[in-house]
């Protein structure tokens, strides 16, 4: 694990830093009485842990875009799956306290006269499984989509644009109250998490902590991969991939496989996320997200993993202060960004300071 | 024309007298003799069987001025004015104000706030009384559309007055499409005869129409006629009817089908262009759409006058400032990104960004409202159960007569010489003298100018807002690539062939189903042909 | 060959290489009736062509031939229409994917050279080395002392040893073929295809591929596709001559350089 760190210094930097905020923060926000200047509030932690689920999202995205080539506009996708299985559990805690007090059923089904679970959300009231399915469901819908669009060698725009059809077609699906998802509305009015209140400080303080630890955990897991004579492959495959074919590598296995992982990390931030922000909708899904992802991506600079991580984190930040100030102006702001990156910047800020990539 | 003006002009003095004949069988007698003067202030009696009978004796005036009365009546314009009360016509002006108009005399009574008069109050009985004797009068308008309308009103209905004023107008009626519908009208009733022979007779006079009161009036007969021989020849005449109307349904299935396929082609064939021919990825696409239907709102709003030609205007207009909008995208951000089709992408996507917010802050973040000019509404009416709308056909006809234009452009003139040489080998083209950085300049233009005219379509379909851009990329994208990249005949066949399938799977799939199982039809067809229906020719380069 | 025995297993469990490679009439390649079609246009026009174990083997022929085309069926880019490819006696190559070829030990160079260019030398040759290339033996690898000597053997055999550690993106034109031919013998290949080797090269450079490529005939069969004639000459014993997606002529230099088909197609109409 040492030895995947090594050279990185942007990286190492980063797990510092990361590893000093999850011991800060936590300390300021329960440690210090709420009038002390040095007291973090809550609505911040909440706000970080959110920022910390994105970055690992990014991450996500950087893994296949920056090592692979694969842009996908479709990731959001796999983050909202992972945050629904999540709100899964979290409607199964809430129990007989909704509004209309239906022991089994979430109102939502109460309103719209269902008179029985469907049979997707049972074994959801186990946390475990909640967990397990917020990381297999991104992961096969990946496998299988993978599977299929590597094998017939869709790749550059044309699998952007089918990714970005994907995640387009499941917000639709998801906006149908049929599907048994909420509909519309989604999932939200959550209760509690493991027995723990989603209100309290230290639940939050908790959900912050595990989502920093997932960062650092993917982190380490992306950089184990990209060290390895497997992570040489996937580079390999973006700069020259018949030339990998033809070395005897079966460069749709690989595309495959690291696609899976991504969704699979991305997962992990939906499910992360949604205790936090305290709602999951169909708007997760929308195409405008997914590039916005990618934004954040090219912003920190890709091929690092680091970039991304600093880009999220500093968009996002970005967002909610213009957003406070200037509302109508967000737009105009995200919409700058992509141009000038683009155009400007094609090696994002983590790019401003090396110089050993050729292309 | 000259023939029903005459016709008109000559019945003008016959009528009242027409109508009061022919409706004095049935209603109040006795009331005949009361003027309209003493007869008017009746209708707003407390109780409705006064109303009725004042109604009923309306009716069977033969005033001239009871059509004008009786019309506002059913229209809900018929008002009691509370200050110096008399029964006045009220149509409303500014909002919250009536301009009253006194009915015996057509004089202008000023114009007063609407909670200073008490509109009059119908029942059922009433509003049935009032339905008959306008369709009644209106049976014999000059204007065979409202002699039409009127009879298909009086479908099913089997009250004698009615018949024989049918009856009369099949006597001197002209015009074809009217006098079928009125024979229809008197056998309908037929269908209940007491004689198994009437009834024969009615069941072949309805056998091949469409009109659903004859559809409903044959199934009681077909289920349970006495007489075997009225049963089965009412079994075939049903079965007839609904074959018939089968492929009714199959053909407006057909109809919207090619509708929504025509506006897919029309969003999609710039994109066509710009990705397909030039390479580029423009996210901004469904902008340049939205500037179009922006651009038809600002020529509308500039000439409200001119509501039925504004829009022939705007279709030039929409090209030149959407091809203008497209050409600044290409100048200051494309044209650094050529061979980075991923990083367009991006950037395109952000010049999306911007275009909505500045339509949010410089013109409404609402949707605007653009008018239909008023050739372009109504429907054609093919038969009873089937009717074309006229803005979804010319609008089909608008996308193909699009798609021949650009396809001559690109075929027949230098431009287009030279923009299929760029698209093939861009080094060679440039060998051979042509001017490349020119040719993407007019190609993006000519892509761009096409997705404003496609926007002056969509504005007269759909909602037109910031949003209405996003909505169609997605789609845009589906229809090039299932289409082949790089060639309009396939975008042309995509776009219809997914418009109909959509349409075909809408009544058991539900709308939205139904998109997203055309979506994901499309993404597993590219899978397995990632080129789409119709690839591109020619050995592909190595790699 | 001993190393690659192992790498034969899985096209036919329980069988040795030596069964399964039947060389036993020493031609290693067969290329026979094969026909291949891009929209109308015949590409290959039922074209036999045969390979011998050992062999250096130069393929001539004006563009638009069939060479790369050729190529591409035998390393199992393009189907072809009709026809059959055997290596061996017994193996279909049109069976197998390019993955499969390449790891049955069919190696091949791009006529514009292709590198890895983000890696260095070493990581270009470390990833072309023979071995097992699946995901998850590919994950956990760690390079033993013994491969790491084949690829400094490798190196030193192309000229590269002193840019182990460069980056392949900023090698010369004429450096990036040598590593090219450098990731095609880490690949331990039975047979090399190597489409145009000195395109670009200066007079010096050229002189140093042929020698290379010379030094390899024997323990592998090489085919070579090339325009420079003079380069032809000084390399080949038997040239094959492609015309029109068919073999036009075949045998020495001189006898194809004597050839009045062959005049006719290069000098005349």
């Amino acid at each position: 694990m040492l030895k995947a760190m090594r050279g990185d210094r942007g990286g190492q930097a980063l797990l510092v830093l990361l590893i000093i905020t999850l011991i800060v923060v936590p300390v300021l926000n329960l440690g210090l009485p709420t009038t002390h200047p040095w007291h973090v509030s809550t609505y911040a932690v909440t706000l970080l842990g959110k920022y910390l689920c994105y970055a690992l999202l990014a991450m996500a995205v950087d893994l296949i875009w920056g090592y692979l080539g694969l842009l996908s506009l479709g990731h959001g996708a796999f983050f909202a799956l992972g945050g629904y299985a999540m709100g899964l559990y979290l409607m199964r805690q809430i129990g007989d306290r909704g509004v209309y007090g239906n022991p089994v059923l979430p109102d939502f089904m109460v309103f719209l006269n269902w008179d029985r679970l469907p049979w997707f959300w049972q074994g959801f009231d186990w946390f475990a499984v909640a967990l397990f399915m917020a990381l297999f469901v991104p992961a096969m819908l990946a496998y299988g989509f993978g599977y299929l669009a590597f094998r017939s060698r869709v790749t550059g725009v044309y699998l952007s644009i089918i990714t970005q059809a994907l995640t387009y077609a499941l917000m639709l699906a998801f906006f149908r109250n049929e599907m048994g998802f909420g509909g519309n509305n989604g999932l939200t009015d959550f209760k509690d998490l493991l027995g723990f209140s989603l209100q309290s400080d230290v639940t939050r303080i908790g959900l912050f902590i595990a989502s920093g630890l997932a960062l650092i955990g993917g982190y380490l897991s992306c950089r184990i991969i990209v060290t390895s004579r497997l992570g040489r492959v996937t580079v390999a495959i973006r700069d020259a991939e018949s030339r990998v074919r033809f070395i005897g590598y079966r460069v749709e296995r690989v595309k495959t496989a690291i696609f899976t992982f991504s969704a699979l990390l991305a997962g992990l931030a939906g499910a992360l996320y949604v205790p936090q922000v305290g709602i999951i909708n169909p708007g997760e899904f929308s195409p405008i997200n997914s590039i916005e992802i990618v934004i954040w991506v090219a912003v920190g600079g890709r091929t690092t993993l680091y970039g991304a991580v600093i880009g999220a984190l500093l968009v996002n930040y970005g967002k909610s202060l213009f957003t406070a100030v200037f509302p109508d102006a967000w737009l105009f702001a995200l919409g700058g960004l992509f141009v000038l990156v683009t155009l400007l910047l094609p090696r994002g800020l983590a790019g401003l300071g090396r110089s050993r990539e050729i292309n | 024309m000259s023939l029903f003006c005459f016709h008109n002009r000559s019945f003008v003095l016959t009528k009242g007298a027409f109508i009061f004949w022919l409706l004095a069988g049935i209603f109040f007698n006795e009331s005949q003799a009361a003027s309209l003067e003493e007869l008017l202030p009746q209708l707003a009696e407390r109780t409705f069987p006064a109303k009725q009978a004042a109604l009923d004796s309306l009716a069977t005036s033969n005033d001239e001025r009871v059509p004008a009365i009786l019309t506002a009546l059913a229209q809900g314009e018929l008002y009691l004015r509370s200050v110096n009360p008399i029964i006045v016509i009220g149509q409303p002006s500014t909002p919250g104000n009536l301009r009253l108009i006194d009915p015996l005399t057509q004089r202008d009574l000023g114009e007063v706030g609407a909670s200073s008069s008490k509109k009059i109050t119908l029942n059922n009985k009433m509003r049935t009384t009032l339905r008959l004797a306008l369709a009644v009068w209106h049976l014999n308008d000059a204007n065979p559309t409202i002699r039409l309308a009127a009879a298909r009103e009086m479908l099913g209905e089997n009250n004698p007055t009615v018949l024989q004023a049918l009856q009369n107008q099949l006597a001197r009626e002209s015009v074809v499409a009217v006098r079928n519908i009125l024979v229809i009208a008197l056998a309908l009733p037929q269908l209940t005869a007491d004689d198994a022979v009437n009834r024969l007779k009615a069941i072949s006079v309805l056998a091949n129409n469409l009109y659903p009161e004859a559809r409903n009036a044959l199934v009681p007969l077909a289920e349970s006629d006495p007489d075997p021989s009225v049963k089965s020849a009412a079994v075939k005449a049903l079965s007839s009817i609904d074959r018939q109307l089968t492929w009714s349904n199959r053909l407006e299935t057909l109809f919207f089908g090619l509708s929504l396929g025509s506006v897919l082609v029309l969003a999609a064939i710039g994109l066509a262009i710009t990705f397909g021919v030039m390479g580029v990825i423009n996210m901004a696409h469904g902008e340049l759409i939205m500037i179009g239907a922006y651009t038809t709102y600002l020529v509308q709003t500039a000439l409200p006058s001119w509501l039925d030609y504004s829009i022939l205007l705007a279709i030039p207009a929409a090209f030149i400032v959407s091809a203008l909008f497209g050409i600044l995208i290409e100048r200051t951000v494309i044209r650094f990104l050529y061979g980075r089709p991923l990083e367009t992408l991006l950037a395109t996507f952000g010049i999306s960004l911007i275009l909505q917010q500045l339509v949010r802050t410089f013109i409404s973040a609402q949707n605007v409202v653009v008018q239909n000019p008023g050739w372009m509404s109504g429907a054609w009416p093919i038969n009873p159960a089937l009717a074309l709308t006229y803005s979804r056909l010319y609008i089909l006809i608008f996308a193909l007569a699009v798609f021949v234009a650009l396809l001559l452009v690109l075929r027949r003139t230098n431009l287009g010489l030279a923009v299929r040489a760029v698209s093939q080998n861009r080094a060679m083209a440039r060998a051979m003298g042509v001017r490349s950085a020119r040719v993407d300049v007019l190609t993006f233009g000519l892509g761009s100018g096409v997705a404003g005219v496609a926007g002056v379509a969509l504005s007269q379909l759909t909602n037109v807002g910031p949003n209405m851009g996003q909505a169609y990329i997605i789609d845009s994208f589906m229809v090039v690539v299932f289409g082949g990249v790089g060639n309009l005949w396939g975008t042309l066949v995509a776009g219809l062939s997914l418009g109909v399938a959509n349409k075909i799977m809408e009544p058991w799939a539900g709308a939205v189903l139904a998109k997203i199982l055309v979506l994901v039809f499309i993404i597993l067809f590219i899978q397995k042909r990632p080129r789409g229906l119709f690839p591109p020719r020619g050995r592909a380069a190595e790699g | 060959m001993g190393a690659q025995v192992e790498r034969w297993q899985y096209l036919n469990p329980g069988k040795t290489l030596a069964e399964t490679l039947n060389i036993s009439h020493k031609t290693l390649l067969y290329v026979e009736g094969v026909s291949v079609t891009f929209d109308g246009f015949r590409a290959l026009n039922d074209l036999s062509f045969y390979v011998d174990v050992g062999e250096l083997r130069c393929v001539i022929g004006p563009n638009g031939a069939g060479k790369t085309t050729m190529m591409d069926v035998i390393t199992g880019k393009t189907r072809p229409d009709s026809g059959y490819v055997f290596f061996g006696q017994t193996i279909n190559l049109l069976e197998f994917d390019e993955p499969a070829i390449a790891q049955m030990g069919i190696g091949r160079k791009f006529q514009k050279p292709t590198v890895f260019e983000n890696h260095s030398v070493f990581e270009n040759l470390e990833l072309a080395m023979a071995g097992d290339k699946s995901l998850w033996p590919t994950f956990w690898a760690k390079l033993t002392g013994q491969q790491r000597d084949r690829i400094e053997e490798v190196v030193t055999l192309i000229g590269l040893q002193h840019h182990l550690k460069t980056q392949a993106g900023i090698l010369s034109h004429g450096q990036k073929q040598w590593l090219e031919i450098g990731m095609l013998l880490m690949q331990d290949p039975l047979l090399l295809l190597v489409d145009e080797p000195v395109a670009g090269m200066t007079p010096q450079e050229m002189e140093r591929t042929a020698e290379l490529l010379r030094s390899l005939a024997g323990r592998h069969s090489v085919v070579v596709v090339e325009h420079d004639m003079d380069f032809v000459r000084s390399i080949a014993k038997r040239v094959t001559v492609l015309h029109q997606g068919s073999v036009l002529a075949e045998g020495s230099m001189d006898e194809v350089q004597n050839n009045p088909r062959v005049i006719d197609v290069y000098l005349g109409g």
